[in-house]
């Protein structure tokens, strides 16, 4: 099998206070899957996100992407390879206009002139957002914003995309577009969301953490439909939610 | 949030104030300033120069002064510290309107309204004619260090965000019976002013993990050139056609 563009193994983390958030992850993500990582509040998914572009580093165990392991002198091209989508558009949006922003990070790469701006267009087309590549951030709507977000990780052209709570705040017409536009993405997927009828839709595989170890890996549909796992773990389906009714796409 | 055009201060127009590059217009506040506070406290007449000079500028401006009067109210601290120097001031007394107050302390407390006020209305006019961001552009062409354009503009950038969260903690509040006007619940409105710069710091960090995550080094690239290459427009143009 190829080499996987996530491959975790044995990842333990504990914060300098003492509190230990992941205990032996075992995680391998391979190109072009889209995968949904579920768990309730605590479960340590920030944390685990954190590490995958080495913000964090292991306390014990290894992380590498696409054979790259992550480590002090690889982290510029892990942040490279590894796009962080994170959960509120206004900590990812800083500079003062979309398209500054979309551009701060192949100009971090070295990426300059024409070759930018070409990268900072096509980020923002694959989002829909082109057209407001000179508006301040703070002045489009909060959809707007998020899918932005997405473009400004889309412009380092990562080997993964990683997405902290995508659906979260958005209207059901913005959740819906942002899936589309993800559906429409060729990129390799992890997206970490308590919006299980989301990773449904998206996601053909998800992984359940909580209390910082993996208890389930598997298709969506077995996961979700898992009941003594999801109650153990603090899962729940939406009111009238039925996965086993949903026709797929 | 992200309803209005530019940002609160900024008034929109075209007049040939507004038109006026930023960086010949900071210069000119700049020197309008000096010029003020350099005006010995006596030459009454001069001070009236400078309003005449500046009132000018906002007639041209076209920015209506109902605009800009309820934006002075920034100075309020001065004006109370201004109106009370000549009653706790030494020196010799005078009679003003039937109340015995310090020569020096009246004429000090003149002196600090005026020069207050006039740079106050001023840097109003600069900025309710100059969008932030050609206010950047102005002090990078200025030659400011660009780390403290940077701070600039995050702060520009973050102002409307951290007001928002204030906004909301205020509705908060008066949802709960608290009237942040009243000084009764001043105790309450230091607290949440406190809790709103930890919050603000918190995000702080998360923005700084966001850019830290898309490579960022502890320099900001230089992006002035960005757009003159292959804009979205030139993709447009074949689209439409």
């Amino acid at each position: 099998m190829s080499t996987p563009v996530l491959d975790v193994r044995g990842l333990a983390y504990a914060y300098p206070d003492g509190h230990q958030a992941l205990f032996g992850i075992d995680l391998h993500v391979h190109r072009g899957e889209r995968v949904a990582l579920l768990g309730p509040n605590g479960a340590g998914k920030t944390t685990l996100v954190l590490h995958l572009n080495g913000i964090l580093t292991a306390g014990a165990g290894s992380v590498a992407v696409s054979g790259l392991p992550v480590e002090k002198g690889s982290l510029k091209e892990v942040r490279r390879r590894v796009g962080v989508v994170f959960q509120d558009p206004d900590d990812q949006l800083f500079m003062p206009t979309v398209r500054q922003d979309v551009a701060f990070g192949p100009a971090n790469l070295g990426v300059r002139g024409a070759e930018l701006d070409q990268r900072v267009h096509d980020a923002l087309a694959r989002v829909g957002m082109a057209d407001y590549a000179d508006r301040p951030p703070h002045h489009l709507s909060f959809g707007q914003r998020r899918r932005v977000a997405v473009a400004t990780v889309l412009a380092m052209q990562p080997e993964i995309l990683v997405l902290d709570e995508p659906s979260s705040n958005l209207d059901p017409a913005s959740r819906r577009e942002l899936a589309d536009i993800l559906r429409s993405l060729d990129v390799t997927v992890l997206m970490v969301t308590h919006d299980l009828p989301y990773a449904l839709e998206l996601c053909p595989r998800s992984v359940v953490l909580s209390g910082g170890t993996v208890v389930a890996d598997g298709p969506t549909l077995e996961v979700l439909t898992d009941e003594p796992l999801m109650r153990t773990h603090r899962l729940e389906l939406p009111f009238g939610f039925d996965p086993r009714t949903v026709r797929p796409r | 949030m992200g309803a209005g055009h530019g940002h609160r201060l900024h008034f929109h127009g075209h007049s040939a104030v507004h038109r006026a590059p930023a960086h010949l217009k900071i210069p000119a506040l700049l020197a309008f300033v000096l010029v003020v506070v350099a005006t010995p406290r006596e030459w009454f007449a001069v001070y009236a120069v400078h309003l005449a000079v500046l009132l000018g500028v906002i007639a041209v401006s076209r920015v209506p002064l109902r605009y800009l009067a309820p934006r002075m109210v920034v100075e309020v601290p001065f004006v109370v510290f201004a109106l009370l120097m000549p009653f706790v001031a030494t020196g010799p007394r005078t009679e003003v309107l039937g109340l015995t107050v310090s020569e020096p302390g009246l004429l000090a407390g003149w002196a600090l309204l005026a020069k207050g006020t006039l740079g106050v209305l001023a840097s109003l006019t600069l900025a309710a004619t100059t969008e932030p961001a050609d206010v950047l552009r102005g002090l990078r062409r200025l030659r400011l260090p660009s780390l403290l354009v940077e701070i600039m503009g995050f702060m520009v950038r973050y102002l409307d965000v951290v007001t928002a969260d204030l906004t909301r903690m205020l509705t908060a509040m008066r949802s709960r019976g608290v009237d942040p006007r009243s000084p009764r619940h001043w105790p309450v409105l230091a607290r949440s002013l406190g809790s709103l710069f930890i919050r603000s710091y918190e995000r702080g960090e998360r923005v700084h993990l966001a850019m830290v995550s898309r490579g960022y080094t502890g320099e900001l690239p230089d992006l002035a050139d960005l757009g003159r290459g292959v804009p979205a427009h030139h993709h447009h143009a074949q689209a439409a056609s």
